[in-house]
């Protein structure tokens, strides 16, 4: 038996721990924001924080989160109020959608850890993340207005996500 | 605001019907109001039929039925601002559903840029007739005269002042006939108010908070998971498999032999072993346990190299006739000075960050399908086939597309889905790997070409010779085709822009030894990267300025007809009186880009601006890409401008994002390896090694303009995407003088 949160709440699980985390929130949980989109960590449309940390959800498995806090862009937060949700609104960013929920929850991550990030940084950090519509300069700029409303706002500390709910 | 299923819209319709809601469709039949067809461009019979894609509620709220499919182009935001716009609706009592698969629509293929194209004028009409219904009833209702009542936002209002909302109105309305179409007067575009604005597309939210339905996405109904083990050779079969193995691991319920496709491959499924499972990741290891031995056929000898040299063979010596002006062929005979060039380009895979996937379950009497398809009615008829019932039968519910870029227009997976149900009985989701999609792919076809072309005195083009061969199209529906349809070489090939006295334009056979298909803009990528790189070429063999010797060779304002010259061509479909090949309308994205890029500014060492312009789907566009090449031939895109001229456009910055969009897909075609082949079997698998652009390849800025035009409306989802490899390899020469003519770029600027 594995123990673990999922966006605050605790979840056991007792089937195979080789399942991927990926497929654990969606099949299990029917938790669709977490996408599939290579299964070999190429991508990042299954990107979802572990204890506070981007990670491809498609190649980590259940057994690796024993203990820990998953969080997906359902957890980010309640109605798309997290700065980078509001962000992606501001500067009308997705197209098809498909690879953005993979890309929200990278950029969070990013910003919780580097609140400013150069625009070097920023394409170091997303380049790990495709996205076939090719939104990448509206990604990388709505990043940057993420940053400033972000900065000296804790609106979401990862590491915390969910705990009080 | 969005709702996706007609499952929730025939709750709708027959709770509302009862109270009498207004339903307006292409042409309503009986004694309901009609709307005729509007400009359709081949209205089928069944068109005309009674249709819905209008229904006002008694609550006031307004149904739009979006028939086309969503894939990033927010086509479903336009459909609802066209229709609202018209209507007078207020925005925020507009709701979209979205059409399932069904003639009566007319042509919901959503590929060809042509969604609104096809369907504005008649989405105008269909508004206005509401508007114009509202307006009457309240006429009516008051006893005065129907000018005395304007309509806004809902609310109709009498010149004393005294108001009606249309909620108020639905039941009057019902028993108006409203006048044909053609009498209603539509808004003038000064009354626009969502039409040719930048407003916030409707699914955003739900995109953002991660509650969009993409196929995957679908949990009623519930379930198995079906991954597939198809033939890695196009015509393979199944020779043996052993699935002992697969069978023992936990979570897998059955095993299924799909059957293999007959004569061409149309849209059918490939065949292969199909392991079902109740959960995706038990699917997965049952496919990995199991073995199959495979019967290659005759393509088992598909060889990319061999097949490169075969295409460059065919396109060095003389083949069919395309279209002739002149006599190219005397003058270039003579010249021993002629520019040479030869083109290649290897497959693509469209690679949408969604892999195929679709839903099926099977009855007696129907089948429901849920899939994210391009082609709603394509997966009818796949699916009838590959199960045996009518069509009619076969009910096809459109999810999301996450992407679609033409692989979705091909639905095997909704028919592979369905066969899994039938063979079950059981609700079969087949999902696609990525592996899947790179190996058993519809690709973009491999492509050579040659051109060659005399300069007279003064650098300009006198004579010129294009050649083009490329597995065509034509394959995957004519079994053993060898020459392209028409409508394959009029993209960008028969319509070349060059102003020459002597131009003679021949295409040569190719076979198909994989499943050819539509990649966006498809065979304009490659047609335009040579006639662009090839202009750029001559500019440079005449010494003169990239951006003025492009203007110059396409020459002054005019409008060709290259059907004058001996050729086939059908423009895209379109009327060509209403949109004809302009050559005035090519110059003017040149000159704005030029502008907008600051053209002829000076660089610093290492790096280089290049232009491309190009006409595709009836829309104009040009691009200025800047490169910085650094000493070891590494590769950096600045930054890069665009302008296009797509005639009326409907939401200003749905546009601006696919044009940044298209010209980042255009990189692939650049720095992607390609697919190739070897033993008929696909090389590369998933995104290590079949590369498509990050945003380490990208431009952080792609400045966009769009020619304010009362044109009719063209394409936007494709035309800036056959201009960027061009002008990106034009940028790389003026950068650090090396040419490329052969994609993928690859090394060859380490050399």
């Amino acid at each position: 038996m594995i123990t673990f949160t999922v966006n605050g709440e605790t979840r056991k699980f007792s089937g195979d721990p080789t399942t991927p985390v990926l497929w654990y929130l969606r099949d299990e949980l029917q938790l669709t924001g977490p996408k599939f989109g290579c299964g070999m960590a190429q991508c990042g449309a299954c990107t979802v924080h572990i204890n506070g940390e981007a990670q491809r959800s498609c190649t980590l498995p259940i057994s690796a989160v024993s203990g820990g806090k998953i969080t997906t862009i359902e957890g980010l937060s309640e109605n798309g109020e997290h700065p980078v949700q509001q962000a992606w609104i501001e500067h009308k960013v997705p197209q098809c959608g498909f690879c953005q929920c993979g890309q929200m929850m990278q950029a969070a991550s990013l910003l919780a850890s580097n609140p400013s990030p150069s625009d070097d940084e920023i394409v170091q950090s997303m380049s790990g993340n495709i996205c076939r519509c090719g939104t990448y300069p509206r990604i990388h700029k709505a990043i940057k207005s993420a940053s400033k409303s972000m900065a000296g706002v804790a609106y979401y500390v990862p590491e915390k996500a969910g705990e009080e709910s | 605001m969005s709702q996706y299923f007609d499952l929730t819209r025939r709750r709708f319709l027959k709770s509302s019907a009862a109270v009498g809601a207004l339903v307006l469709g292409t042409c309503f039949t009986g004694a309901a109001p009609r709307v005729m067809a509007g400009v359709l461009a081949k209205p089928s019979e069944s068109a005309k039929a009674a249709n819905l894609f209008i229904a006002l509620r008694p609550d006031g709220i307004v149904e739009i039925t979006c028939h086309r499919s969503e894939m990033g182009q927010q086509i479903r935001t336009a459909i609802a601002q066209i229709v609202a716009d018209e209507m007078e609706a207020a925005w925020d009592k507009v709701v979209v559903i979205q059409g399932k698969g069904d003639p009566k629509y007319g042509d919901q293929n959503t590929d060809g840029s042509r969604s609104i194209r096809y369907n504005m004028q008649r989405l105008r009409e269909m508004g206005a007739s509401v508007r114009h219904l509202m307006r009457q009833a309240a006429a009516t209702r008051w006893g005065v005269s129907l000018d005395a009542c304007s309509a806004e936002q809902h609310i109709v209002t009498h010149t004393s002042g005294k108001t009606l909302t249309y909620a108020e109105l639905v039941n009057d309305a019902l028993n108006i006939t409203p006048p044909e179409t053609a009498k209603i007067p539509l808004k003038k575009r000064s009354e626009w108010r969502y039409i040719n604005t930048a407003m916030e597309h409707i699914d955003l939210k739900d995109i953002v908070t991660g509650k969009a339905i993409f196929a995957a996405d679908v949990l009623e109904p519930k379930a198995l998971i079906a991954m597939i083990v198809r033939p890695p050779v196009v015509g393979g079969k199944v020779k043996s498999f052993d699935a002992k193995a697969a069978k023992a691991i936990e979570g897998v319920v059955d095993i299924v032999e799909i059957p293999a496709p007959q004569g061409a491959p149309m849209f059918q499924p490939k065949g292969g072993i199909a392991i079902i499972a109740n959960n995706t990741w038990a699917a997965m290891k049952g496919r990995e346990a199991l073995t199959v031995t495979w019967e290659d056929g005759k393509n088992g000898d598909y060889n990319s190299a061999a097949f490169k040299e075969s295409l460059l063979t065919t396109v060095a010596s003389s083949q069919s006739s395309v279209r002739e002006l002149g006599d190219a062929t005397s003058i270039l005979v003579k010249d021993s000075d002629k520019l040479v060039a030869d083109y290649y380009a290897p497959h693509l895979a469209q690679a949408p960050m969604e892999p195929p996937c679709a839903t099926a379950m099977y009855y007696k009497d129907h089948v429901d399908v849920w899939a994210a398809t391009q082609n709603p009615q394509a997966d009818m008829a796949t699916v009838a086939a590959m199960v045996g019932q009518p069509q009619e039968q076969i009910n096809v519910h459109v999810t999301m597309l996450g992407g679609g870029f033409g692989r979705k227009s091909k639905p095997d997976f909704s028919a592979e889905a369905a066969y899994l149900s039938m063979k079950t009985g059981k609700a079969i989701r087949v999902q696609w790997t990525r592996e899947d999609d790179i190996q058993h792919g519809f690709y973009h076809a491999v492509s050579a070409q040659h051109i060659e072309a005399s300069l007279d005195k003064n650098g300009a083009i006198e004579a010129y010779l294009h050649r083009t061969a490329f597995s065509p199209l034509a394959s995957t529906f004519m079994e053993g085709a060898t020459s392209p349809l028409s409508a394959e070489l009029r993209l960008g090939f028969t319509d070349n822009p060059i102003n020459t006295p002597n131009m003679k334009l021949e295409n040569g056979e190719a076979p198909a030894k994989a499943r050819i298909g539509w990649m966006r803009s498809v065979s304009n990528i490659f047609h335009a990267f040579a006639i662009q790189s090839f202009i750029a070429e001559a500019a440079h063999k005449a010494g003169r300025d990239q951006k003025d010797y492009l203007l110059e060779t396409i020459g002054p304002d005019r409008i060709v007809d290259v059907t004058e010259q001996n050729a086939e061509y059908d423009n895209y479909g379109g009327d060509k009186a209403v949109y004809p090949l302009d050559i005035g309308r090519l110059r003017h994205v040149i000159e704005k880009v030029a502008e907008m890029s600051k053209w002829g500014r000076k660089l610093p060492k290492g790096r280089g601006l290049g232009i491309a312009a190009h006409r595709s789907f009836l829309t104009y566009v040009a691009t200025v890409v800047e490169v910085e090449v650094s000493d070891k031939g590494d590769l950096k895109i600045i930054k890069s401008w665009a302008s296009i001229d797509a005639g009326t456009v409907v939401n200003t910055d749905t546009v601006k994002n696919q044009v940044q969009g298209g010209s980042i897909y255009g990189i692939t075609a650049a720095i992607s390896e390609g697919i190739t082949f070897d033993k008929g079997r696909v090389q590369q698998s998933n995104f290590h090694d079949y590369r498509v652009p990050r945003m380490n390849d990208c431009p952080l800025e792609i400045e966009v303009e769009i020619i304010p035009s009362d044109a009719p409306p063209a394409g936007v989802g494709e035309p800036a995407t056959p201009v960027y490899a061009p002008a990106l390899c034009n940028a790389i020469f003026a950068a650090c003088g090396k040419r490329i003519r052969q994609l993928p770029i690859g090394n060859q600027l380490k050399a």
